[in-house]
């Protein structure tokens, strides 16, 4: 019944051994939930956060990948009930056929729809649409003592879940809102821009003109350059402006990985110098302006699932991702960031930039008006550590926040700060879970 | 819990007062104060400066009594601080006596003082801490050994003999605990000049307590099983190691 097992998230660091075992079905659900040790429970997807989220030291860590089946789709009104673990990979292969999208897809399609509410994603459509959360309109919820709420959107266990790190319960199926569309496609717009304030200027003047818009930036260029990136922004195709050719199998939707990554990488693979020649090439190769180019579904979306377990590049040290949002009026918190980053040299082999709209209801939902920044960095700088730390004094102090999905690293200190609304979580969760059945290491870091 | 960066949230060190211990506790938590230490030591000045120190750089400090000597002693330290609050993230196993070596193979009250608290007590401490870590499922222990017991010499062979069975002890523990998710570091000194060496000539190679501090941390970050200080010393042992015994005998070491 399970076996132990070491767990890490996808970033590779910390790993601590628990009892994994795998469910299929809401009574092996119940019984661990029920019959737990004093080490507590947590459910686990696909175990693309970063950090410690879907880890639970000593304690019984359930895989809900098996938990994966699709229970209705209504194609009239755009609904599909699902199981927790279903990917949202599956989702897209068997919704786009039909004329129909996730409303929310983040870098990756390889998660769960049980992460994707419990870390409330986001993605490129977040200044328009919003964060996967609000696109949910019923979750029904194994809670600590072992019945199954049907939550709907009105109630706070429902708010506190969105976004909630898996700690109110196990997410077992939940009805979405989808979005319609004609093509497995995308129209899309490239700009390259010469420093940050030109980006950001683009950014704030076009990007209510699309559906779509993210931003790659080169973090080690200085000086002038600070912040030149790639601005590439669309919307989902209509079939008659695709090419004739692809006119008939407009919904068609088959993305193949096209390689796994073996474990064989070093570590300090990624260094200044190969990610500099990386950047350069990466900034030259994109057009000054090109307008109006078709891309396929995954290319625009989801570039690195290509690559299977392409973590494995970073070597055995693994990285971190580093997440936060600034409001609106913070540029200078962004610019300070960048010229902290590029004068220390770290190397970011991926860096994005990305506008955020309204916030949702969830208690910790990460999304928040403003500038997000994600940055991945290799582990093993020895001034890594302090770097960062300055960084979310000064993320802190602009009134930003952290994405705890990506977190592997913040202080418990730092997250009332972050979170205003961190009690009325933890009230709701008091209340739903007394004992504290469902724990997590990053609760555990973080003193949730 | 320890974090991605190898920021730890609690630390127990059993030998509070251990002056290398101390450097590694302050190194461990440099930039980042917010962790619980807990320093298990005979009750007295040292350990109270020990913990005002640690109190003054803004780590919250709880102060255990520990007689190594008495196992329910130890037992109770371990078995409270695992009991009381959040995961311990680090355990220090860094009591020790030096002891007088012509003594102590020839009074039987002096030999059995050093094995009791060098190899027997470690050992004890070992076994629990073990245990409590593996139901965590994480850890770290830091067991600080010495080059003395790699080699046997004329000069300190009783206490290398300590050593040397506190270190075979550790390394097995580490292999055995490894699937749950404990990770055991044994740290092999060469002369550290500390408040137990003070008197003695200082030999090659000779450090300070933060050099020392700073190579287990280095160590501890980079996930080691094993390290040296200096980490020089491990080459130098290696080749000491083969020498033959009439030539290391004659060797001023």
């Amino acid at each position: 019944m399970g076996s132990r097992r070491a767990l890490t998230g996808w970033g590779g660091t910390s790993p601590t051994v628990a009892t994994v075992v795998p469910v299929a079905d809401d009574d092996a659900v119940g019984r661990f939930v029920v019959g737990t040790s004093e080490r507590g429970v947590l459910a686990r997807g696909l175990g693309r956060s970063y950090g410690d989220a879907a880890q639970n030291a000593g304690g019984v860590v359930l895989d809900l990948t098996s938990l994966d089946r699709v229970l209705r789709i209504d194609v009239e009104d755009a609904v599909v009930e699902v199981e927790a673990g279903a990917s949202l990979d599956r989702l897209m292969r068997l919704l786009l056929p039909l004329g129909l999208f996730v409303p929310v897809t983040p870098g990756t399609r390889y998660v769960t729809v049980g992460g994707a509410i419990a870390a409330d994603i986001h993605g490129k459509n977040h200044h328009v649409d919003g964060s996967f959360g609000q696109h949910v309109t019923s979750i029904d919820l194994m809670v600590a003592d072992g019945s199954i709420r049907r939550l709907a959107p009105h109630e706070p266990l429902f708010w506190a879940t969105v976004g909630g790190m898996g700690l109110t319960g196990v997410i077992l199926r939940a009805t979405l809102r989808l979005t319609r569309v004609e093509s497995a496609f995308c129209v899309v717009d490239t700009e390259r821009c010469d420093d940050l304030d030109d980006l950001l200027a683009r950014m704030t003047e076009g990007d209510d003109r699309y559906t779509y818009s993210v931003a790659w930036i080169d973090c080690l260029a200085r000086g002038s350059s600070l912040g030149r990136s790639v601005l590439t922004r669309g919307w989902s195709a209509r079939r008659d402006q695709l090419p004739a050719r692809l006119q008939p199998r407009a919904t068609e939707f088959r993305p193949r990985q096209l390689a796994v990554a073996p474990p064989v990488f070093p570590s300090g693979l990624l260094n200044r110098a190969t990610v500099t020649a990386f950047n350069e090439v990466w900034f030259r190769k994109a057009p000054r302006v090109r307008r109006g180019e078709v891309q396929g579904i995954a290319t625009f979306f989801h570039p690195l699932d290509g690559v299977g377990r392409w973590n494995r590049v970073y070597g055995p040290r693994g990285f971190l991702q580093y997440q936060f949002v600034v409001p609106f009026g913070a540029e200078d918190t962004l610019r300070r960031s960048l010229e902290m980053l590029s004068a220390s040299g770290l190397a970011s082999f991926l860096a994005v930039l990305k506008r955020f709209g309204a916030a949702g209801d969830g208690h910790l939902s990460f999304p928040s008006p403003g500038w997000t920044l994600a940055l991945d960095l290799p582990l093993g700088a020895a001034d890594l550590g302090g770097l960062l730390d300055r960084l979310d004094a000064e993320v802190l102090a602009a009134g930003g926040r952290f994405y705890l999905a990506k977190d592997s690293r913040l202080p418990a200190s730092a997250m009332a700060q972050m979170y205003p609304r961190l009690d009325e979580w933890r009230a709701v969760r008091a209340e739903v879970d007394p004992r504290g059945v469902f724990t997590s290491d990053l609760a555990r870091r973080l003193d949730l | 819990m320890k974090d991605a960066i190898g920021n730890v949230q609690r630390i127990l060190v059993l030998g509070g007062t251990s002056e290398i211990a101390l450097a590694t506790v302050r190194r461990l938590t440099e930039g980042r104060p917010d962790a619980d230490v807990t320093l298990a030591a005979r009750p007295g000045t040292r350990r109270a400066d020990a913990a005002s120190t640690l109190r003054g750089r803004g780590l919250t400090v709880t102060e255990l009594d520990l007689d190594v000597t008495d196992r329910d002693s130890y037992e109770r330290a371990i078995g409270a601080t695992f009991d009381g609050g959040r995961d311990v993230d680090v355990v220090l196993i860094a009591f020790g006596v030096l002891g007088d070596q012509e003594r102590a193979w020839q009074d039987l009250d002096a030999a059995l003082e050093l094995t009791q608290v060098n190899y027997t007590a470690a050992v004890g401490c070992g076994v629990l801490v073990a245990a409590r870590m593996r139901v965590q499922g994480h850890g770290t222990i830091v067991a600080f050994s010495s080059v003395a017991g790699e080699l046997p010499r004329r000069s300190n062979f009783v206490y290398g003999s300590t050593k040397a069975g506190m270190d075979a002890f550790f390394s097995g523990l580490g292999e055995a605990v490894a699937p749950d998710g404990v990770e055991v570091i044994v740290v092999r000194p060469g002369f550290v000049r500390t408040r137990m060496t003070a008197g003695l000539r200082p030999a090659p190679l000779s450090q300070t307590a933060d050099q020392v501090a700073a190579v287990v941390v280095d160590g501890l970050r980079a996930g080691r099983d094993r390290v040296w200080a200096p980490s020089t010393m491990r080459w130098v042992m290696s080749a000491l190691r083969h020498l033959p015994r009439v030539v290391l005998r004659r060797l001023p070491i």
